[in-house]
């Protein structure tokens, strides 16, 4: 037997020479071809449009003119790209295209209907006895200086506190139920609660309408006393009963949501270290959710804040200051809204947008707290709360570190 | 062999005690619960109820008679009931587009630090009351986008020149090459009042859809990336397909809105109680704007025929979204989306 011995060497590969500094590579995906296509495919579509609008048909209108531009664009740019790329490329363009068309349309109604509320609202925004009058001694031809719409907001404040009063206790405890007791009737609350998302506000209205307004009413005298303040006529008190009823379940739906997403390994901890059901949602459930809850609290309210019919079948429209929620009708701002543009009348409906632009103003601040309060998930705190939560913390282990030192100090002395 | 062995294990009882406060909060949580479903249904009965009286004297005719005239017992909803479908479908064909892309934009396309601001843009307009929309409408869509001036220019009137032939699209008495065609012809149509459903019920489908598309789940789209797609490709073949539920939920939630939307379509809409296939024809309906316009009835049947008209309208929507709810769950992307 005969050894060979095999000498093991180690191959090299064989290096390209040092190419020196390499430029960094572009991390972007678009390149520059396909911002020169688009740009050069835009500008063609709008010269040819103007061509055609100007020149050649008897084209006219604007929305003729964009809509003609966006063809001629998608044409022109297909072609371009498909110069120089493939079908599966040419089609993922063309999409993208579809998208972002899709989106600026959405943004632009939107900011199409913000402005031009606070464009035509500014005429009547701009009287100081817009905010400090009510209607009382304003006649629909009277001009801005004289009325306002103080009486529509104290409307909708006070009914919308009215309707927070009954829908946030009652649907974050509704909510935790769902969350909190899973089981076959929790389940089937849930089904009811979600279809009930988008109950017509009008049907809301005309629930009130009927139970509280014509039965109860009718039934006063034999009612218990306890339950006498509930048969109210047409009032503040029953808008804000058919503006809770349409708040309900959207409270309900978005606050389960959220109480959802609070993780289960804490709920866990908080029951392993002895907590009872009852504190562990106290404690821990609800603190974690609270940004939550506070986001869908705030967004119900922007929602029925803004609802008209509900007020106008339960409380009905009054021209003066009414304070009082139990007795005579009160307008809010929508149904006042509503209610003066169906008026010929150019005073009235310069006041209308007025009341709009408010309206939106409010619905806008809801919108900002909102998102000032809420809009982060479960358990991420906010620098405040994480300093205070370190304070806590930190109070508790001196806390303990103490009474671990008096017991020390006990044994030694014994 | 040791002793211990012989004793077999056996389970040991175990016995749980609520504490006192565990269990007055399961108590309150549950009677909680139970008052929500309680109020729900009472809106049912209610409704019920009240309309019992007019339904009765009616019959089947309250389904499909085309007049609403309580006092010579002649009424029905058949004129509105198609009205209010008519302006849903209008709504949800100009919203479904716009939505889809709306949400592909946000989940898909949008630069990262973009994208929250977008998400709160959709939400606000989901805010925005429906009066504003309303007013929006009636004094800038219709008579400065939609039907211009004397000859009615916009899109109305093309849509009836070119496409008259389609049923849909006649407009009686109404010759567009005619220069002295009255424009009312097209105002305060059922098209109109479906555009300002649309501008409503768009945010609220896109939100849903965009959380949908947002968790489609990564692995399967880098999956497509690495077998070369474009990103419509991964679209169309990763986010879309899982999106699919979720994305018919959402529409039949956004439907479930546009039957019962009330106030933007009472301000653009002439209510009629004939069934009006023409959408873009002056006059139209629905049961929630009949609902408006009618509340301040005198007689007690008039009362009672609301009722039925809104007992319909209200299980018209139930039945849409516990459909759209269903459907959302049962998708592969439902359960935590959030409407």
């Amino acid at each position: 037997m005969t050894m060979t011995a095999h000498r093991e060497t180690t191959t090299l590969p064989e290096r390209a020479p040092d190419a020196g500094f390499e430029p960094r590579r572009s991390m972007g995906t678009a390149r520059r071809s396909d911002i020169l296509a688009a740009l050069g495919a835009a500008w063609a579509a709008l010269a040819l449009t103007a061509l055609l609008f100007t020149q050649l048909t008897p084209f006219d209108g604007l929305l003729g003119f964009v809509v003609v531009a966006f063809v001629l664009f998608l044409a022109i740019y297909a072609l371009l790209v498909s110069l120089d790329e493939r079908g599966p490329t040419v089609r993922d363009r063309l999409a993208a295209v579809f998208v972002h068309a899709f989106a600026v349309i959405m943004l632009i109604a939107l900011l199409v209907v913000v402005i031009f509320t606070f464009y035509r609202g500014i005429d009547a925004l701009g009287y100081r006895n817009f905010y400090t009058q009510d209607m009382r001694n304003a006649g629909p031809l009277e001009p801005l200086s004289v009325g306002g719409i103080r009486h529509a907001v104290l409307g909708t404040l006070e009914q919308i506190t009215i309707a927070l009063a009954f829908t946030v206790p009652l649907g974050v405890t509704a909510a935790v139920f769902l969350a909190e007791l899973p089981g076959r009737f929790s389940r089937f609350v849930r089904t009811i609660v979600e279809a009930m998302t988008a109950l017509p506000s009008v049907v809301a209205g005309l629930f009130i309408y009927s139970s509280v307004i014509l039965v109860l009413n009718r039934v006063r005298d034999d009612l218990p006393s306890w339950l006498q303040w509930l048969a109210v006529g047409k009032s503040g008190f029953a808008a804000a009963l058919a503006i809770s009823v349409m708040m309900l379940p959207i409270v309900i739906r978005a606050a389960d949501v959220v109480i959802r997403l609070v993780p289960g390994t804490l709920r866990e901890a908080s029951l392993a270290l002895g907590g009872s059901q009852w504190r562990t949602v106290w404690h821990v459930v609800l603190p974690t959710a609270r940004s939550g809850l506070t986001t869908a609290v705030i967004l119900g309210t922007a929602r029925g804040i803004g609802e008209t019919s509900p007020v106008l079948l339960t409380s009905g429209i009054n021209a003066y200051t009414n304070g009082n929620p139990f007795s005579g009708p009160q307008v809010s701002l929508p149904l006042f809204v509503y209610n003066s543009v169906t008026r010929p009348d150019a005073p009235m409906i310069a006041r209308a947008f007025g009341a709009a632009a408010v309206l939106m103003l409010l619905v806008l601040f809801l919108f900002a707290v909102a998102r000032i309060f809420g809009g982060k998930p479960a358990g991420v705190l906010s620098r405040g709360q994480h300093r205070r939560r370190a304070g806590r913390s930190y109070r508790d282990a001196v806390r303990f570190a103490g009474r671990q030192h008096a017991r020390h100090h006990n044994e030694v002395n014994e | 062999m040791s002793t211990v062995d012989e004793a077999p294990d056996r389970p040991r009882s175990v016995r749980t005690r609520l504490l006192p406060s565990d269990h007055a909060f399961r108590v309150i949580a549950r009677a909680a619960g139970t008052a929500v479903l309680v109020i729900m249904l009472l809106v049912g009965l209610f409704l019920t109820l009240q309309a019992l009286p007019a339904i009765r004297r009616a019959g089947w005719g309250f389904l499909t008679k085309q007049d609403w005239d309580t006092e010579g017992n002649n009424f029905g909803v058949a004129g509105v009931l198609v009205g209010t479908i008519l302006i849903a479908m209008v709504a949800i064909v100009i919203a479904l587009p716009l939505a889809i892309g709306t949400a592909l934009y946000i989940a898909e396309y949008a630069p990262r630090r973009l994208a929250p601001l977008l998400v709160n843009l959709v939400d606000l307009m989901a805010a925005v009351p429906s009066v504003v929309y309303g007013i929006w409408g009636f004094f800038l869509l219709q008579p400065h986008l939609l039907v211009r001036g004397n000859q009615a220019e916009g899109l109305p009137r093309w849509l009836t020149t070119y496409f008259g032939w389609i049923p849909l699209f006649t407009v009686d008495d109404y010759n567009p090459r005619d220069p002295e065609a009255s424009a009312s012809r097209l105002t305060s149509s059922t098209f109109i009042a479906g555009i300002v459903v649309a501008m409503m019920v768009t945010p609220i489908i896109a939100s849903v859809m965009r959380e949908v598309f947002a968790q489609a789940p990564s692995g399967e789209r880098e999956g497509a990336y690495a077998l070369g797609a474009t990103k419509w490709g991964m679209i169309r073949f990763v986010v879309l397909p899982f999106g699919r539920g979720g994305m018919i939920g959402a529409t039949m939630l956004g439907l479930g809105r546009a039957l019962g939307e009330t106030i933007g379509v009472v301000l653009i809409i002439s209510i009629g109680f004939v069934i009006q296939p023409h959408i873009l024809q002056n006059g139209g309906g629905s049961i929630s704007a009949l609902i408006a316009s009618r509340y301040s009835e005198a007689t007690d049947l008039g009362i009672a025929a609301l009722m039925g008209a809104g007992l319909v309208l209200f299980a018209m929507t139930l039945v849409v979204n516990l459909l759209a709810g269903v459907i959302i769950s049962r998708s592969r992307s439902g359960a935590a989306s959030e409407a």
